[in-house]
């Protein structure tokens, strides 16, 4: 929350018309991935191509963090031989990967979501459940900046 | 551009979430409101390892090994990191629903469904997701406000939706699902391990001193004894065994027949008779010599018929003779109806009477007898 604080508070001085809710694709299961539906409300807003990339991304940064293989076991046997204690010191890879997908989202918000009106909430907070993108109300100058 | 300035004591969102969990060290620690078995749980580890640890270990490091308590210790902190693991973290708590997010689901609910004539209950709000050619079917919950996600669950007791909900597990004081089975797992398979790992030196323990005092070695030497239906004494004198080689002719040759006839075998009775009734002036009794002298006294053939009368039963006539005779023996019990065994075999114990016999063969008075 702290990255998006300052952004949060300029936005505030704008009017929210809506916000939109991207569910959980379960498809392949519990895996977090996220729709790429195109939702009907950000049509005026932003190109279909340009969101179905944002959340391909995203999804494809999630696959990264939940991946079974070499490293995730090799973490995990190591954390449960040291009886975890080795997470006060050590980031897991999940946690590494989530700072990515933090940074990843600001990255999309500065360049392309704010001069559209739009602002992606990172799905943590809002535990993994949806991409929530908040529409502000579109001024005469094009961008609540 | 101006931060919120923070008041003077930081509030954290662990103090507004919603749910009846119970939070501690400022959020690092979460768990169930009833905490009660939990420490219970505790009690029962910490007491049991002490216990091992304080009366059994320096006994078996001294003997066997140093090693045996140093891996009971190992064991023991694995076993407590992963209780403590499990109770204290998130299982995988999803959040609620904040209010846009619910309205957004009510009206994709609503159009869903599409129109309800009013008086009529709604259907049930269920979504159906294909997942890997199956359908499955998820559920809303009404108090978080969220289509669960599936193999989540709602949590009565922390009343909070679980990611891959597992159960609500008292012992730990949590739930137990997505974020700590895990350690859930290894917690029980550690204790398990220690269980048996305690239980084994225990038997190890007991052995050791019972051989060292030689109790174990005494039921042991008894059992050798009891398959070969031998006795202490002819083991050490080696009646059976040895240079003689001379067979136990008391044994059956087969071990189970052997046990089962000294651990089974027929309850043999005393043959002291310790409770019967005793008499005076009877070789039973105290003074046998005095009791020869009066009994030999009535044994005048006076007596006899008497005596053997009164088995007949009390006639009239022989009453006076029993009268007089009874002031010979009046040591004896005077109940002429009664045959007293202890009575009569007595006179005829006496050696010296060799003709009374002959008397008391007069025909049909040796019935009574």
């Amino acid at each position: 929350m702290a990255e998006t604080h300052s952004l949060q508070d300029i936005r505030q001085q704008a009017a929210i018309a809506a916000k939109v809710f991207i569910q959980r694709d379960y498809t392949n299961g519990t895996v977090c991935q996220f729709q790429t539906k195109f939702p009907s409300e950000l049509e005026t807003r932003i190109d279909k191509q340009q969101f179905e990339e944002t959340v391909r991304t995203l999804n494809n940064l999630y696959a990264e963090a939940e991946k079974l293989g070499g490293q995730s076991y090799l973490e995990g046997c190591l954390a449960c031989l040291t009886a975890y204690t080795i997470f006060l010191c050590m980031e897991t890879h999940y946690e590494k990967v989530l700072k990515k997908i933090g940074k990843y989202i600001q990255e999309q918000n500065d360049k392309i979501y704010a001069p559209r009106g739009l602002l992606l909430t990172d799905p943590i907070e809002r535990g993994l459940r949806v991409v929530e993108i908040t529409i502000f109300e579109d001024r005469s100058t094009g961008s609540g900046r | 551009m101006s931060t919120v300035m923070v008041a003077k004591k930081v509030k954290r969102k662990w103090e507004n979430l919603p749910g009846k969990n119970t939070f501690c060290c400022d959020g690092r620690v979460m768990m169930a409101r009833q905490k009660g078995v939990f420490y219970l749980t505790l009690f029962l580890i910490v007491g049991t390892c002490a216990l091992f640890f304080a009366f059994e270990c320096p006994y078996l490091a001294v003997n066997l090994s140093p090693a045996i308590p140093a891996v009971g210790a190992v064991l023991f902190l694995f076993v407590v990191a992963m209780l403590f693991r499990t109770s204290f973290s998130d299982p995988g708590v999803l959040p609620r629903a904040l209010p846009e997010e619910a309205t957004f689901i009510e009206m994709e609910i609503e159009a869903a469904n599409g129109n309800v004539p009013p008086g009529q209950r709604p259907p049930p709000r269920i979504r159906n997701v294909q997942i890997n050619n199956q359908i499955v079917k998820l559920k809303y919950c009404y108090t978080c406000k969220i289509f669960r996600p599936p193999r989540a669950s709602h949590c009565s007791i922390c009343d909070n939706c679980v990611e891959r909900f597992d159960h609500h597990c008292p012992w730990v004081g949590n739930c137990v699902g997505k974020r700590n089975y895990r350690y859930f797992y290894l917690f029980t398979l550690s204790l398990s391990l220690l269980t048996i790992f305690i239980f084994a030196f225990d038997i190890v323990h007991m052995v050791m001193r019972s051989v060292d005092s030689g109790f174990v070695g005494l039921t042991g030497f008894h059992t050798y004894l009891i398959s070969l239906n031998q006795t202490t004494n002819e083991d050490i004198k080696g009646s059976w065994s040895g240079k003689n080689r001379v067979q136990n002719p008391y044994s059956h040759r087969n071990f189970m027949k052997n046990c089962c006839e000294v651990l089974c075998g027929p309850v043999h009775p005393s043959v002291l008779d310790r409770r019967g009734l005793m008499l005076e002036g009877l070789p039973g009794s105290t003074n046998p010599t005095a009791a020869l002298t009066h009994v030999s006294k009535s044994k005048n053939p006076e007596a006899q018929p008497t005596k053997t009368k009164a088995e007949h039963g009390p006639d009239d006539d022989v009453k006076p003779d029993v009268s007089t005779s009874t002031t010979d023996i009046s040591g004896l019990e005077k109940s002429p109806s009664s045959s007293e065994p202890e009575m009569l075999p007595s006179p005829q114990d006496l050696p010296p009477e060799p003709p009374r016999d002959n008397t008391d063969c007069a025909p049909g008075k040796e019935d009574t007898y």
